[in-house]
This record gives C-alpha cells, sequence and structure tokens, in this order.
C-alpha cells in the first residue's frame, strides 16, 4: 500500500512536469507566433527599430570583437600544438578561419550577445511589466507586442549577422597575429591560405545561424521580460531565464543547423 | 425613462486559481459623475478597472459602456475615450516628459506633429501645475508628486469622456494628496469627463466622488452619494470609513 502511494505520487510528479514543460512551450510558441504576425502588419514603429539596432547591435561590438579576437589566438595555439602530432602545423590558418566563419563566431557572438542584450531586454520589460508601463501602453492604443517586442526581435536578428561578420574577421586576424608573431607563420602564406581554403560557403553558413540565433536572443529576452513575474525577485527571476533558454536554445540549434546545413 | 449609464457592470466575475476576487459586481456610473470605489487591500478594485479597460478578461459577467459591451468594435476606438492615472504614474522611463504626456497623440493616422504634440503636453502640463521647463526632463528626475501630476496630464491630454483614476494619492504627503485630489476633481468637472477612482484615502474619496461604491467580499457592498457614506448605517461601511480594527470586516485577510 505504501509503495502503491509512492508509485502514485512519483508518477503523479513526472506527469506535472511534463504537462507545464508542454504548457511552457505552447506558450513560447504563441508568444513567437503572435511576434512573428505583427512583424509583417501595421504599424511600424521605425524609430524604436532604429534605437534597438543601436543598442543591442554597436554596443555589442566590443564584446564580440575581444571574445572572437582572443578565441582566435587561443585556436591557432591549439591547432598548432595539435597539428604537430601529425606534421600538419600548416593547417592552422585553413583552420582557424573555416572554425571561426562555421562555428565558433556564430556560438561565442550569439552566446555572449544574449548574456548582454537578453538579460538587458529582459530586465528593462520586466521592470515596464511591474511598473504597469506595459498596460499604460495599451491604455494609450498602442499595442506592446508591435512597440516593445518586434523592434527588439527584428533589430537583434538584424544585427546578429552584421556581428558575426565582424567577429569572424577579428577572430581570424588573433589567428594571424598569434600565428605570425608566436608561431612564426610568415604572414603573406598566412593570408593566402586562409583565402584559399575559406569557401563563401563558410561564411554564409555563419551568418544564417547568427540571424537564428539573434531572433532566438531577442525572442527569449522578450518573452522572458514581458511575462515577467512580480516585484524584483519576479525581474531577477525574468532575467536569469532570458540567459539560460537563449544559451540553451542557441546551442541546441546551433547543432541543428549544422547537420541541416552541413549534413555528414 | 432613466438614462444608459456611461459604465454599467453586471454580475462580473473574476478569480484567480481558488481566489474569487470578484464574486458578481453590480455597478452603474451615470455619464458625467465621479464614482470612487473604496475597498480594503487585496477586494479586487484594480481588477475591476483592469476588466473594465479589457487589459484582464471577466470569467462571467458583462461590461457596457454607453449600453454597448466593452469588448464589441474596435479596440482602439475603444481605448480611446479612456484616459488612465496609473497607481505608481506608469510613465515611460526612456521618453521624456512631454513625449510622455503626448504619447497617444503621436499614435495612430490622425496623429500630431512632433512640434503640435509639444505645444499641447506643455498646455496639458501647465494644467496640472507644471512649468514648461518640466517638458524635457526625464521621469526619473522628477519628484513622486510631479510624477502624479505628469501621469495626469498624460491621462487627460487626448480630453477622453472617461477617466480612471488608480490609487491618485498613494506615497504623497498630505498637502501634495490635497493637490492632486483638487486638480482631479477641477478637471473632471471642467471636462465633463466621467470618472472612475480607486483608493484607500478617504480625504480623497470626499473631494472627488460624487457618489461612493464600497467592494467587500468581491461583490458591491454599498453603493451611494458622498454625502450619505457618514450616516449610511453599513457596518461594513462604517468601519472603514472610520479605520476601526474591529467590526464585520476582518483585519487579517
Amino acid at each position: 500500500m505504501q509503495a502503491m502511494y509512492f508509485i502514485n505520487g512519483f508518477l503523479a510528479a513526472i506527469g506535472r512536469a511534463t504537462l507545464g514543460l508542454f504548457a511552457a512551450i505552447g506558450r513560447l510558441v504563441i508568444f513567437m507566433g503572435e511576434t512573428v504576425s505583427h512583424i509583417v502588419r501595421r504599424p511600424f514603429y521605425v524609430r524604436e527599430l532604429g534605437q534597438q539596432l543601436l543598442r543591442i547591435g554597436y554596443f555589442s561590438l566590443p564584446v564580440v570583437g575581444l571574445t572572437t579576437l582572443f578565441t582566435g589566438g587561443a585556436l591557432a595555439l591549439q591547432i598548432y600544438a595539435g597539428g604537430a602530432r601529425f606534421n600538419a602545423e600548416s593547417v592552422v590558418p585553413s583552420i582557424v578561419a573555416i572554425g571561426m566563419a562555421r562555428e565558433l563566431g556564430p556560438v561565442l557572438a550569439g552566446l555572449m550577445v544574449a548574456g548582454r542584450v537578453a538579460s538587458s531586454i529582459a530586465a528593462e520589460l520586466g521592470t515596464m511589466r511591474v511598473t504597469e508601463q506595459i498596460d499604460a501602453l495599451t491604455t494609450l492604443s498602442t499595442n506592446p507586442m508591435k512597440y516593445l517586442v518586434v523592434p527588439r526581435v527584428v533589430a537583434a536578428t538584424l544585427v546578429m549577422p552584421l556581428l558575426v561578420l565582424i567577429g569572424d574577421i577579428i577572430g581570424i586576424m588573433g589567428g594571424f597575429l598569434v600565428g605570425v608573431y608566436r608561431l612564426d607563420f610568415n604572414a603573406a602564406t598566412y593570408i593566402q591560405n586562409t583565402i584559399d581554403f575559406l569557401v563563401l560557403g563558410d561564411i554564409t553558413s555563419g551568418l544564417i545561424k547568427a540571424a537564428v540565433f539573434g531572433f532566438i536572443l531577442g525572442l527569449m529576452g522578450c518573452y522572458n521580460g514581458y511575462n515577467s513575474g512580480r516585484g524584483a525577485q519576479g525581474v531577477g527571476q525574468a532575467t536569469t531565464n532570458a540567459v539560460v533558454t537563449a544559451s540553451v536554445l542557441i546551442l541546441s540549434v546551433n547543432y541543428i543547423l549544422t547537420e541541416l546545413l552541413f549534413p555528414a | 425613462m432613466s438614462a444608459i449609464p456611461k459604465i454599467s457592470l453586471r454580475g462580473v466575475h473574476k478569480s484567480f486559481g481558488d481566489k474569487h476576487v470578484l464574486a458578481g459586481v453590480n455597478l452603474d456610473i451615470l455619464s458625467g459623475e465621479s464614482m470612487v470605489i473604496i475597498g480594503g487591500s487585496g477586494t479586487g478594485k484594480s481588477v475591476l478597472l483592469k476588466c473594465v479597460l479589457g487589459l484582464m478578461q471577466p470569467d462571467a459577467g458583462t461590461i457596457l459602456i454607453d449600453g454597448r459591451a466593452a469588448n464589441a468594435g474596435s479596440r482602439d476606438a475603444f481605448l480611446a475615450r479612456f484616459g488612465m492615472l496609473f497607481q505608481g504614474g506608469a510613465l515611460f522611463d526612456s521618453l521624456p516628459v512631454w513625449h510622455n504626456v503626448a504619447f497617444r497623440l503621436r499614435q495612430g493616422q490622425d496623429r500630431l506633429s512632433k512640434s503640435d504634440a509639444r505645444d499641447v503636453a506643455i498646455e496639458k502640463l501647465r494644467r496640472v501645475g507644471l512649468k514648461p521647463e518640466v517638458a524635457d526632463l526625464f521621469p526619473a528626475e522628477l519628484s513622486g508628486g510631479m510624477q502624479k501630476r505628469v501621469g495626469l496630464a498624460r491621462a487627460i491630454a487626448a480630453e477622453p469622456e472617461i477617466i480612471f483614476f488608480d490609487e491618485p494619492t498613494t506615497g504623497l504627503d498630505p498637502i501634495m494628496s490635497g493637490v492632486i485630489n483638487a486638480l482631479i476633481r477641477e478637471i473632471v468637472v471642467e471636462m465633463g469627463a466621467t470618472a472612475m477612482t480607486i483608493t484607500h484615502d478617504m480625504s480623497s474619496v470626499r473631494a472627488i466622488a460624487d457618489k461612493v461604491a464600497m467592494i467587500h467580499n468581491g461583490v458591491v457592498q454599498w453603493t451611494g452619494g458622498v454625502g450619505e457614506i457618514d450616516n449610511s448605517g453599513d457596518p461594513y461601511l462604517d468601519q472603514f470609513i472610520n479605520a476601526r480594527a474591529d467590526g464585520p470586516i476582518e483585519s487579517v485577510r
């Protein structure tokens, strides 16, 4: 009897968690659908979009630049050390370029921008929710989804490819600096190897990933902030959830996109 | 034949989980009337107001504006008839004061130009006793009383037919509360607007109200003219307006 009681309790707990998970996914999908539907319907808040492009794009440049610069340099060192085991040190320029463009550029930029932007969007919208500013927008005949969510999601989707492109260049430059000044590569040969082995598909695949990651981090910041709980604790929780869910989604979607873009 | 009420609530219910906040609210507010709704904390006054505005959907009941269902017709046209002063002001932090005040005037197809909207905003700020220099400040640079005045200016900027005031004097000192109460009364009379105010503050009730409704246990416990509240004979209202701990309203809720 006691055993049955525990089994029932255990199954009920699993059932509740499963239902909760599906309900959360359902809410997110509805929010995403609503966001996408508002993107293509008037009115468009161009000024707000411009502000968000500047805020998400321009002000994220230092973070993305520094991250990719040091990652490119570290990657060059790692590939050189690993390649030395097979007398394949010469692959450093091409692997650094391909690795940055296809994988590390978009993923690291996505994670860094998620940390910087998704959190700030969630905190901003969460505070607006708690202080009734979102309700105030509605009473002033302004749809908060259009005015707050759409500009942020669209801006994140548009600027991420640009950030990643710049990040790729800086990352490859990091590898170049380490290759030339630390590993004694010839500068002209390093650049030639990079150009020879890097194809357009490497870059475009990274930019496609970047756009998807931008959409994800913008959406998760807005979703968590828009549905923030009450008080400082609610806003804090929304901020944490935004960064965690955006990061996990970026990493998992990265795998799916890699499978789709580069099938084995 | 009696006039159609400006706002009419019939059997409005709203629950959050097991908590039945509104359990069949019936209330009529006539055109040009200033109705003040009182009641203890957590009795559903703000929920009622949000249900009228459509910020929350009632579980049951009907809400009529001028005899027509509140959720019928264009939402934008419906909301354009309302102005609202939020409890905390709810000013947009990222916008200067003038833009907050003129926000609605800069929306939609008939929106005003930037300079015209700014002129209207400055005029409304002047109406609530603020100088034009305030127009270019940001909300964070204002005191609580000034933020309330800006919120009031925003609520009246588009000259709405119906204005809602949610706890207009909360967090203000008695003098500033008196100023805000007087402003609300003046503006409502001047505009001929229908007003619905939520408050705990009895000085606000006496300054603003034509009629008073008290909400308790999710229903309108008592309603009548402001002149009748001291002699209502209703034990709930008596306890509330005299701020007594003993009485039919439990002090621990």
